[in-house]
């Protein structure tokens, strides 16, 4: 056999491989020791990418919101256009989204004087853009589904158009709930915009994906691999509550 | 004063089909109303139209109070209710659904509490109270839907196709619930059914609609 032009016996290849192997499972080791020691970086960097994605979702969610259910109750003109923004807005490429906000928040960019480039404010208003297209194209299929007899009922039960639209909305609650878990599983794993627009600096706008990114391009895969683990424990967490509501949402 | 409806040469489409073609009518005593026909005769668009939840293409409804004519504001839409074939109970308990009504009109917990045991336990739904409301058998999602726009003390009440997916047993208990009210209620009850001898057993007057007219009035 062949390797990297030399040629090498089945024995050499499968002592790379059980080396290989072991320095992989050295890499673990030593990620379980980081997790399970509470080690106080990579708490900082959790507790950070918990909260800039966190109050990306919160603010998305409180304009999202608002906005999906006056484009769903409502025959707005623009209703269609709107929708099909959204979706296209839905598949945003992270980097790009980063690379504009770069731009505008750069000192010589229109936002410059605010200082926000490089800060967690302006990871957020990055993960903001990212996540407000899924909340509002989700929320609005959730309070579309809604069986129109919904409005007839409660409309025959004397309620004011308000009354009416606030019945509708939490009646497609789960639909509502299941957009907003969606949209955090896309930008707490989203290394692409923070990274341009935070930077990465230690202890202050450095998060989980982006130290997975820096840290393996250093070689120094156990603080990349113990933020991998939790990552997708994350996910598997995010995406478990995600059935678990759209499961109570189908009864 | 109770309220009574009277409406006047009603013409609806859909997409072209004309569905009631100059429909005339007073409900101006109380007591039971029904209203008989074949399927798509016009008879569910006529309870929409006199509980004001659509408006007609033509023609008018008004609602009188005595001689004089009341606007048709918020306060009217609230003294009818209608309840729909298919309910369209809300995803919650069967307590909180029966207590829509009045706690939309902003009435006080302990007073919605009340009337709601009592509405529920008038339609044998009282022992159901804490249940998902979308976890019930048709019937008694028929029966949720009675008790629903009773709470609400309706001076008038349209039902349309209360029995229409329910079992005998079913039928029989909303028909007794209906027939109980007839004594119990001093109002307008209007009720629409494709069941000819159902119309007989429950009607004061009955009524039979063809071609989007109310034809026949038999007292």
């Amino acid at each position: 056999m062949k390797l990297s032009g030399r040629r090498i016996s089945l024995s050499e290849l499968l002592s790379f491989i059980m080396h290989g192997m072991s320095y992989l499972l050295e890499g673990f080791g030593k990620a379980f020791t980081l997790i399970f020691s509470l080690d106080r970086e990579l708490l900082s960097i959790i507790s950070l990418s918990i909260a800039v994605s966190g109050v990306a979702l919160f603010i998305s969610s409180a304009i999202g919101l608002p906005v999906s259910a006056l484009i769903s109750l409502r025959k707005l003109p623009a209703r269609g256009f709107i929708i099909s923004l959204m979706n296209t807005f839905m598949g945003l490429p992270p980097v790009v989204v980063g690379l504009f906000l770069y731009l505008i928040l750069s000192r010589s960019g229109p936002l410059g004087f605010m200082g926000l480039l490089y800060t967690p404010s302006a990871m957020i208003i990055a993960q903001t853009i990212l996540a407000f297209p899924i909340v509002t194209a989700l929320c609005h299929s959730a309070i579309v589904s809604v069986d129109p007899i919904i409005r007839q009922a409660s409309l025959s039960l004397g309620a004011t158009p308000l009354q009416v639209g606030v019945t509708i909305i939490k009646e497609a609650r789960y639909g509502i709930i299941s957009a907003i878990i969606a949209a955090f599983g896309r930008v707490v794993a989203e290394v692409g915009a923070i990274l341009i627009v935070g930077g990465n600096i230690a202890g202050y706008t450095r998060v989980m994906t982006t130290t997975i990114a820096m840290e393996t391009d250093k070689g120094n895969f156990e603080l990349a691999l113990a933020l991998g683990i939790i990552l997708l424990a994350l996910s598997l967490f995010v995406n478990s509550m995600l059935h678990v509501v759209q499961r109570k949402g189908q009864r | 004063m109770s309220l009574t409806v009277k409406v006047s040469h009603i013409v609806k489409c859909y997409d072209g089909t004309t569905v009631l073609d100059d429909c005339s009518f007073s409900f101006d005593a109380a007591g039971t109303y029904v209203l008989t026909g074949q399927n798509g005769c016009g008879k569910s668009t006529l309870l929409r139209i006199c509980s004001l939840i659509e408006k007609p293409d033509r023609g008018s409804v008004a609602f009188y109070s005595g001689p004089s004519r009341i606007e048709e504001d918020m306060d009217l839409k609230r003294r009818l209710t209608l309840v729909l074939p298919k309910v369209g109970v809300f995803n919650t308990t069967v307590m909180k659904n029966a207590a829509y009504g009045l706690k939309i009109r902003g009435m006080d917990a302990a007073t919605i509490e009340g009337k709601v045991r009592r509405a529920l336990d008038f339609v044998g739904l009282d022992h159901k109270s804490s249940q998902n409301a979308l976890t019930l058998s048709s019937g008694e999602t028929q029966r949720l839907g009675i008790a629903r726009a009773l709470v609400i003390e309706p001076d008038i009440l349209f039902l349309d196709e209360p029995t229409a997916s329910v079992d005998y047993k079913n039928t029989t208990l909303i028909e007794e619930i209906l027939h109980s009210l007839k004594t119990a209620n001093k109002s307008i009850v209007v009720i629409a059914t494709h069941d000819r001898d159902q119309a007989k057993r429950l009607a004061d007057r009955l009524l039979v609609m063809r071609d989007g007219k109310i034809e026949i009035a038999e007292s």
